[in-house]
C-alpha cells in the first residue's frame, strides 16, 4: 500500500512539473503550430531568476527570506515573459507559416542563451545596453524623417556594425580598467543551487510514505496555474482573441482582432509560464546551463500526446507519462509481476531513469500511430498559420 | 487632390458625392498569375454595388485585396478619401468594413455567442465587454437566438452564413462586405438573407459590396460592376441590366 502511495505521488509530482513546463508550450504550439526549442532555456533562465531573487533576500534574515519564493515566481514570469516577446517580435515574426525555419531559428535561440548564462557578466550588459542604446536611439531618431523607408537598408547596413564595433570598444576598455570585478561572468559553467525556503523543506507523512513539502507545492502551483490559464483563456476577453486567432488567423484579422499583439501577448504567457516552471526545477535540484535540454523532449512529448488546443489533453498527458515514467523506472511493479520471470526481467531491465524514458518514448510512438493527433484532437479546421 | 479617375466618376454617378470606397487602377497577382488588371470602381455613401462575373474572374480577389488579406502590386484602395492600401485586415476592420467572405469563414470551436461578441472586435474602441447581443440582431436572423451556445462549426451552412452577416454587422462596419452570401443555400433562406441585406441598407444607410450569382438578389442592388478576366467590362444601373449582360456575366 505505502509503495503504491508512493508510487502515485511521486507519479504525481514528476507529471506536475511536466505539465508546468507543458503548459506555456502547449498554448504557443496551438497559435503558432510549431515548437519553441528555446522553451527549455526559457525554464532554465526561470531557475537561474529564481536564484538571483533568492541570494537578493538572504540579507533579510530568515522567516521574511523565506518569502522569497513568491516573489521569484513573479520575477521569473516577468524575465521570461520580456524574453518572449523579444524573441516573438525579433524573430518568430518573420517566420509565420515557416514551421522549420521557427524550429530551426527557435533551436539556435535555445543555443545562445546556454552560453548567455554562462558568459554573461557586467561588460556583456553593458555591450548588449550599449549596443542596443546606439542602433534603436539611431533609428527612433531618423525613422522621424520622411525619406526613412528607401534609406531603411542603408541604415541597418551601416548602423548594425558601428554600434556593435562601439559597444565592443566601450565594453573592452571598461573589461581593462575594471578587470575580474566586470570581466567575471555571474554564473559561470556551473550549476547554481537553489534551496528551498525553510518552510518547504520538511516532509508530509502520509501513511508510510513521507512527501516532500516542496513536491507538494509543486503540485498546488501547477493547479494554480491551470487554473489561472483556464480561466484567462475561457472567459477573459484577451482569451477569446487567442482561441480566436489559433483556430482561424485571417478571418480574426478580418474581424478586427490585433493578431500581432495576440501574437506577442500568446507568447509571452507561454513564455512567462516557462519561467515559473524554471522556478519550480530549481526546488527540486541544481540547475545548470543545460537544464533546459533535460525538458525539452518531454514537454514536447506531452504535447504531442495531448493534443493541440486542448488544455484537458495536455493534463492527462502530463499525468500519464509522468506516472508511466515513474513507475517503469522505479518498478514499483516489482509486488504485482516480480513473480513472473520473463516480466521481471524485463522490467528490471528498464528499471532505471534513462531506460524508463526508452520505453516511455516507444509507448508514445506506438500510441501516435493509432491516434496521431493526440488524445484529444482538435475538431474542426486545424490551425492555418 | 489626387487625379480624377473614371472610378470616381462612375461612383459619382451614384450619389452625386464622393465615394466611400474608392478602387483605383487596382493589379493584384497570385505569384506571377496576374489576377486582377487595372481594375477601378467604387462604392457611393448608403448605397448598394453588386458585383458580378463568372467562376474565377476575381472577384474574391478583389474582396480579400480590399479587405488587405493580399497586397495589390499597384494601385490604390481608399475608404472615405483615406488611402488604406498599407494597412493591414485588423485596422482595416476598425475603420469600419464589415467582411462576410466566401465560405464563412465561422470560428469553429467558439460557440455561437462568442462568434458574434468578436464582431464587437471591429468598433473603433473594440471592448468585447458586452455579453448582451443586440436585439436588432435576432430581428434580422431569428436562428440564431436559439442557438447562442452551440458551437459555430456545429452550424449548417445557411446558419453560419447568416451568422457570419450577424457577426459583421456587430461591428456597426460603413460598409458591409458580402462574398456569396446564397451560394449552396436552399431559396427560402435566400430570400431571407436578402430581405434583411436590403433591410440593412435602407435603416441604417450601410453601403454594401456584394459578389452574387442570384439574378433576383442582383437586381436589389442600386449599381452593378461585371467582371471578366481579372477587370471591369461592364457597369451601370442595376435597372438597366440587359438580358444579354446577364446571360455574358451570371453563372445562373
Ligand atoms: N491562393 C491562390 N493561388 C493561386 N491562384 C489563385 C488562388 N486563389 C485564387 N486563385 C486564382 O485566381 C483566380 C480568381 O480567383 P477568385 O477566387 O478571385 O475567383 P472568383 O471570381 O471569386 O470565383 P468564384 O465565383 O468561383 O468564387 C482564379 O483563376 C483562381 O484559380
Ligand atoms: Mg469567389
Amino acid at each position: 500500500m505505502d509503495a503504491l502511495l508512493e508510487a502515485f505521488f511521486n507519479g504525481i509530482s514528476i507529471g506536475a512539473v511536466l505539465l508546468l513546463a507543458a503548459l506555456g508550450l502547449a498554448i504557443v504550439f496551438g497559435l503558432m503550430g510549431v515548437i519553441n526549442m528555446a522553451h527549455g532555456e526559457f525554464m532554465m533562465l526561470g531557475a537561474y531568476t529564481t536564484s538571483v531573487v533568492q541570494n537578493t533576500f538572504k540579507p533579510l534574515g530568515e522567516p521574511l527570506s523565506g518569502l522569497y519564493i513568491f516573489f521569484a515566481l513573479i520575477a521569473a514570469f516577468i524575465v521570461t515573459a520580456l524574453l518572449g516577446v523579444v524573441l516573438e517580435r525579433g524573430v518568430i515574426r518573420f517566420l509565420y507559416g515557416r514551421p522549420l525555419e521557427t524550429l530551426l531559428a527557435t533551436w539556435g535561440v535555445s543555443l545562445i542563451l546556454q552560453q548567455f548564462v554562462r558568459s554573461i557578466s557586467w561588460v556583456m550588459v553593458l555591450n548588449i545596453g550599449l549596443f542596443c542604446f546606439l542602433f534603436f536611439g539611431a533609428q527612433a531618431i531618423l525613422s522621424r524623417r520622411p525619406n526613412f523607408e528607401r534609406i531603411r537598408g542603408w541604415f541597418v547596413i551601416i548602423m548594425i556594425p558601428l554600434s556593435a564595433a562601439i559597444a565592443l570598444i566601450v565594453g573592452n576598455i571598461t573589461g581593462s580598467i575594471f578587470q575580474l570585478a566586470v570581466t567575471r561572468p555571474w554564473f559561470g559553467a556551473q550549476n547554481v543551487n537553489v534551496a528551498a525556503p525553510i518552510w518547504l523543506r520538511g516532509r508530509l507523512p502520509l501513511g508510510g510514505y513521507q512527501l516532500p513539502y516542496a513536491r507538494l507545492f509543486i503540485i498546488v502551483l501547477t493547479i494554480v496555474c491551470v487554473i489561472g490559464i483556464y480561466w484567462f483563456l475561457n472567459k477573459s476577453a484577451w482569451g477569446l482573441r487567442i482561441r480566436s486567432v489559433t483556430q482561424n488567423r485571417s478571418m480574426s484579422a478580418c474581424l478586427g482582432i490585433p493578431t500581432q499583439t495576440v501574437d506577442m501577448l500568446t507568447f509571452a504567457i507561454g513564455s512567462g509560464l516557462a519561467g515559473i516552471a524554471g522556478c519550480a526545477v530549481a526546488l527540486l535540484g541544481p540547475v545548470g546551463p543545460n537544464t533546459g535540454q533535460n525538458f525539452i523532449v518531454d514537454t514536447f512529448m506531452v504535447v504531442v500526446v495531448g493534443g493541440v488546443g486542448k488544455l484537458v489533453g495536455s493534463i492527462v498527458a502530463a499525468m500519464t507519462i509522468g506516472m508511466a515514467n515513474y513507475i517503469i523506472g522505479s518498478y514499483a511493479l516489482k509486488p504485482i509481476v516480480g513473480g513472473i520471470p520473463a516480466l521481471d526481467n524485463f522490467f528490471n531491465f528498464f528499471s532505471d531513469p534513462s531506460m524508463a524514458k526508452v520505453l516511455v518514448f516507444i509507448l508514445i510512438v506506438t500510441f501516435l500511430q493509432f491516434k496521431p493527433a493526440g488524445m484529444f484532437p482538435q475538431k474542426g479546421r486545424t490551425v492555418d498559420a | 487632390m489626387r487625379p480624377q479617375t473614371d472610378t470616381a466618376t462612375t461612383a459619382s454617378v451614384q450619389t452625386g458625392s464622393e465615394p466611400l470606397l474608392d478602387i483605383a487602377n487596382l493589379n493584384v497577382y497570385y505569384g506571377e498569375s496576374h489576377i486582377l488588371r487595372d481594375v477601378d470602381m467604387g462604392v457611393a455613401s448608403g448605397k448598394m454595388v453588386c458585383l458580378i462575373g463568372r467562376n474565377g474572374v476575381g472577384k474574391t480577389t478583389l474582396l480579400k485585396t480590399i479587405m488587405g488579406l493580399l497586397a495589390p502590386r499597384a494601385g490604390a484602395v481608399r475608404l472615405g478619401g483615406e488611402s488604406i492600401t498599407r494597412l493591414t485586415p485588423d485596422r482595416r476592420a476598425k475603420l469600419g468594413i464589415g467582411y462576410v467572405p466566401q465560405g464563412r469563414e465561422i470560428i469553429p470551436r467558439l460557440t455561437v455567442k462568442e462568434n458574434l461578441i468578436l464582431g464587437l472586435e471591429a468598433r473603433p474602441k473594440g471592448a468585447l465587454k458586452t455579453t448582451e447581443i443586440p436585439e436588432e440582431i435576432f430581428e434580422l436572423f431569428p436562428v440564431l437566438k436559439t442557438m447562442l451556445s452551440r458551437m459555430g462549426g456545429d452550424l449548417s451552412g445557411g446558419q453560419q452564413q447568416q451568422l457570419s452577416i450577424a457577426r459583421a454587422l456587430m461591428g456597426k462596419p460603413r460598409l458591409l462586405v458580402l462574398d456569396e452570401p446564397t451560394e449552396g443555400i436552399q431559396p427560402s433562406i435566400i430570400l431571407e438573407i436578402e430581405a434583411a441585406v436590403r433591410k440593412i441598407v435602407t435603416t441604417t444607410g450601410m453601403s454594401v459590396l456584394l459578389v452574387e450569382q442570384h439574378l433576383h438578389f442582383v437586381r436589389q442592388a442600386d449599381w452593378y460592376y461585371a467582371m471578366q478576366k481579372g477587370g471591369i467590362v461592364a457597369s451601370g444601373p442595376t435597372h438597366e441590366l440587359s438580358n444579354e449582360v446577364i446571360q455574358k456575366f451570371l453563372a445562373v
